[in-house]
């Protein structure tokens, strides 16, 4: 049995495990026979809509089992991680796919733990052959792609968002089962949250990102340059680290190694100097754009198109042209 | 009390990446403490500068030139440093079993460790460690208070970021934003010398890896680099914008 995890927000199932479920196809395809597929789902409380997210997965999965439970209500890795590692085992899984987003590489190394189990992290490809799992990931800040091998008849897998194609559901529907967990106390005790949506498009989910840096100036300079093109283009917008910091931005729409990667279609760097721990974030965008003051900026070195030259001048003048 | 930061040596952020015989090549380039662990340094050296009484003890496990970052944290303030040699490269499944059995034979009660690797990009290890030691954990914390065994803070989450409570033992990450780390003086460099830097071998441990690492390549994507001059904007601007419509067709 293949194991996924599902990732719900607002009572739908999220884009990153309709991708998992394409990476879960495609082992269980490779395992051979008869490889069953089983949807968790988790969370509950006062007002959770657990309901439409399990039917939803069920029509892409073989089996889907849903721990409805008062106890889920605040994600904590100790829940998380008792309760997925209760399921793997009484369901005997071989395969555990769960989302790399920041959670799901947070409570999967504790799976790991329980079910003695090796974990592939932030993986982009998947490959089972009878007794290994080969898996491919970016590390190096994202430079490099290495190739790893569990040996082991179980392992514990999290999927980087945003490399596999979204799966699309059936007609049928498998059938659901709820579960019973025994789950400890979380010991992390939130006594806050600041929680940061865009109103735009997803970042992950965007064709085309504009992102700005310091060399738009001010928060107001982001809005007059960078929101202004992005709506113009119907994009998502994205920052580094230093206007985050600065305040400028929130944290929700930061890219790089702290914050979110991405790879749109195109990517449009608006006064950014192109650090690492920024290019990390993006450097997999399909075409990148840059405009920077300074020739010498490392953005320019894996830009497809750019302009050198002053942001308040190019970005009025972009907008102009488009216009046209 | 006792506090244990576990650090590792990488390739400098600004150093370009080699690889040789399918691995990432060190040899003849810079190496230092990796940024993400630096911020558990400072934020143990900050902790008792605010009055916590604790020892701070720095970990490492890899091949002998590790030391040299275990020195570092040594001049920065650590108390004493534990250096595992080994050339064995362990993932982090692997690794937290050597960090938490140095932790109970230290009567450790908080672990610090950077969120994200910067050489294997793992954020794995602080949790696979503390679910070894049956502790709760708080990761990429970016304010952090101790008064008592309560620790107190702030942390970035799937969407935004949470304050948080939290009864120690814990394992903690660390990251850019929550503290400036310092650079070690002259004078404590000279003292750091004098300092205990004990080795283990890695055989005490017990540890088998159940990941195997047997290919690394950079795959780098060709740009196109058509770099304009902005001097005359209007014009730069026009150039672009048929670039992007009519040769890279990417906006309409
Ligand atoms: C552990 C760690 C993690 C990090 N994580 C991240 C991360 O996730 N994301 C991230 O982005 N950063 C991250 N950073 C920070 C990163 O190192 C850089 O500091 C940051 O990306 C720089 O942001 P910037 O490009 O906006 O600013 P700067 O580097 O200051 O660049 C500003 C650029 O704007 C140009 N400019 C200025 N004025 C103008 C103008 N009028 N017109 C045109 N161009 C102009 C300048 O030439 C310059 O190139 C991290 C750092 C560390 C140590
Ligand atoms: N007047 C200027 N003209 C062009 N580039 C500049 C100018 N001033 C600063 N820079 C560049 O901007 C970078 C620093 O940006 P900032 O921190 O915004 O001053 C430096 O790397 C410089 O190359």
């Amino acid at each position: 049995m293949i194991l996924i995890v599902v990732e719900h927000a607002n009572g739908k199932v999220s884009k990153s495990t309709w991708e998992i479920v394409t990476a879960s196809r495609e082992l269980a395809h490779q395992k051979g026979g008869d490889t069953s597929i089983t949807a968790l789902v988790l969370g509950g409380g006062e007002g959770s809509n657990i309901a439409p997210i399990a039917a939803e997965i069920a029509r892409a999965t073989d089996q889907v089992l849903v721990a409805d439970l008062p106890a889920l209500a605040q994600y904590d890795p100790e829940l998380w991680s008792a309760a997925v590692a209760q399921i793997a085992t009484e369901g005997e899984a071989s395969v555990i796919l769960i989302g790399a987003s920041r959670s799901g590489r947070e409570y999967s190394p504790r799976v790991a733990i329980k079910l003695d189990a090796p974990l592939l992290e932030d993986v982009i490809s998947l490959k089972a052959s009878s007794d290994t799992l080969t898996a491919q990931r970016y590390t190096y800040l994202a430079r490099v792609t290495e190739t790893i091998e569990a040996t082991s008849p179980i392992a514990v897998v999290t999927i980087k968002p945003g490399i596999y194609t979204p799966a699309t559901p059936r007609t049928e529907s498998a059938e659901q089962f709820d579960v019973d967990l025994n789950l400890p106390t979380p010991r992390l005790k939130v006594t806050g949250k600041n929680i940061e949506r865009s109103s735009r498009v997803g970042l992950t989910e965007a064709d085309i990102v504009v992102s700005g840096g310091r060399g738009v100036g001010s928060a107001e300079g982001f809005t007059q340059y960078v929101e202004a093109l992005a709506d113009h283009l119907g994009a998502a917008v994205g920052a580094t680290r230093a206007i985050v910091d600065a305040g400028w931005r929130p944290y929700a729409e930061q890219v790089g190694q702290t914050g979110k990667t991405v790879q749109p279609k195109t990517y449009i760097a608006i006064g950014i100097s192109g650090a690492v721990q920024h290019l990390s974030g993006m450097n997999k965008s399909k075409t990148i754009v840059a405009i920077n003051r300074d020739a010498e900026a490392p953005i320019f070195k894996i830009a497809d198109y750019g302009i050198v030259g002053d942001v308040s001048q190019l970005v009025p003048a972009i907008l102009t042209e488009l216009k046209k | 009390m006792r506090i244990l930061t576990y650090l590792r040596q990488v390739l400098d952020a600004e150093e370009s990446v080699r690889i040789t015989n399918q691995a990432v090549a060190l040899e003849n380039s810079k190496l230092v403490m990796d940024t993400m662990d630096e911020y558990g340094v400072e934020e143990a050296l900050r902790l008792r500068e605010s009055g916590v009484e604790t020892e701070i003890i720095a970990i490492a496990v890899g091949p002998a030139r590790t030391q040299d970052a275990l020195r570092t944290a040594l001049a920065m303030g650590a108390d004493r440093a534990i250096h595992v040699e080994t050339d064995l490269r362990l993932d982090p499944i692997a690794l937290s079993k050597v960090l938490a059995q140095i932790a109970t034979q230290e009567e450790a009660t908080l672990i610090f460790s950077g969120g994200q690797q910067a050489d294997w990009d793992s954020h794995a290890l602080a949790a696979a460690t503390a679910e070894r030691l049956q502790w709760p954990q708080a990761t990429w914390t970016s304010a952090l208070t101790l008064s008592g065994t309560t620790l107190t803070g702030k942390h970035d989450a799937d969407e935004g970021s949470e304050s948080f409570t939290l009864e120690l033992p814990a394992v903690v990450t660390t990251q850019q934003g929550l503290n400036e780390p310092r650079y070690p003086t002259l004078p404590n460099i000279m003292k750091s010398k004098k300092k205990e830097l004990r080795k283990e071998s890695l055989d005490q441990f017990n540890v088998t890896p159940k990941l195997k690492f047997l290919a690394a390549e950079i795959q780098v994507k060709s740009r196109l680099n058509k770099i304009l001059d902005g001097k005359d904007a209007p014009a730069a601007a026009a150039q672009l914008v048929d670039l992007l419509r009519n040769e890279a067709r990417v906006i309409a």
